[in-house]
């Protein structure tokens, strides 16, 4: 049968793929994308906790699901964000390689 | 709970995540970001949580996978620059995966198996949302607003 730590370990293994798209690619959008495969590595995790944790009356804990739809719509924001940056940013240097952005690396 | 639909789905999702983080095709990469959202949906769907995997759907496949072919397009000048390969990176990916999975195995009441459960409607979630939450729901209505005018401000040209 599959428990909940079968879940937990999808939900990490999806994490830490996220983690080095972001720590390895160079690509700003490619790093945006990894970002929200982190972002949902937890919303995956939130939901699993719903289901097995049941309430008296025999329904799942929904105030997980709640958390997961408030996380989804402040991640559409960020991602609204953070594209218009990139492509303001692509405007004004014609790049979108993280190395070639680094005036504030000291 | 269906076993063989878990290791299944767990696979397409996985592959498909990999796929996107990896690629160096900038347009099959983000064609494999929104098939391993269509994964994680799934997930949902198998856990009983109709509303957010819908929510889901439509958010990343609809909008956010669109808006990124969008930006995709919009900056499509460098290609191919490709630079060495980054260890220490991939080095430090694996010790959080391992540092992960070290606390998810060690912990305690994880083995247990789902509980039969009724179906969860989107009626009970839509008044939670309206009642217990509706505070976080208005400050999020205000951060999108927010969100919105700012991506319109960031992109608009200069008058000179």
């Amino acid at each position: 049968m599959i428990t909940l730590g079968d879940y937990l370990i999808v939900s990490g293994i999806l994490f830490a793929i996220g983690f080095a798209g972001v720590m390895l690619r160079r690509n700003l959008i490619i790093i945006l994308m990894s970002l929200e495969l982190m972002l949902n590595a937890a919303n995956l995790s939130l939901v699993a906790f719903s289901r097995f944790r049941v309430s008296p009356a025999g329904l799942p804990n929904y105030n997980a699901q709640v958390f997961v739809f408030f996380i989804i719509t402040v991640a559409a924001a960020e991602v609204a964000v953070g594209l218009a940056i990139l492509v303001a940013l692509f405007r004004a240097r014609q790049t979108t390689d993280v190395k070639d952005i680094s005036e504030l690396k000291f | 709970m269906n076993s063989a639909a878990f290791v299944v789905i767990a696979i397409f999702t996985l592959a498909a995540a990999l796929a996107a983080a990896t690629l160096r095709k900038l347009m099959h990469a983000a064609l494999s970001f929104a098939v391993a959202f269509v994964g994680l949906a799934s997930f949902f769907f198998l856990l009983g949580a109709e509303f957010v995997g819908l929510a889901l759907v439509f958010i990343y496949i609809g909008a956010v996978a669109v808006l990124i072919v969008f930006t995709i397009l919009l900056t499509r000048r460098d290609v191919g620059k490709d630079r060495g390969f980054n260890w220490s990176g991939i080095v430090i990916a694996l010790a959080m995966f391992g540092a992960l999975t070290w606390s998810i195995l060690k912990t305690q009441s994880l083995a247990i198996v789902a509980p039969h459960i009724r179906a969860l409607t989107v009626k009970q979630i839509g008044a939670a949302l309206m009642t217990t939450y509706v505070w976080p729901l208005q400050c999020v209505g205000l951060l999108l607003t927010a969100a919105l005018i700012g991506a319109l401000v960031l992109v608009m040209e200069e008058k000179r």
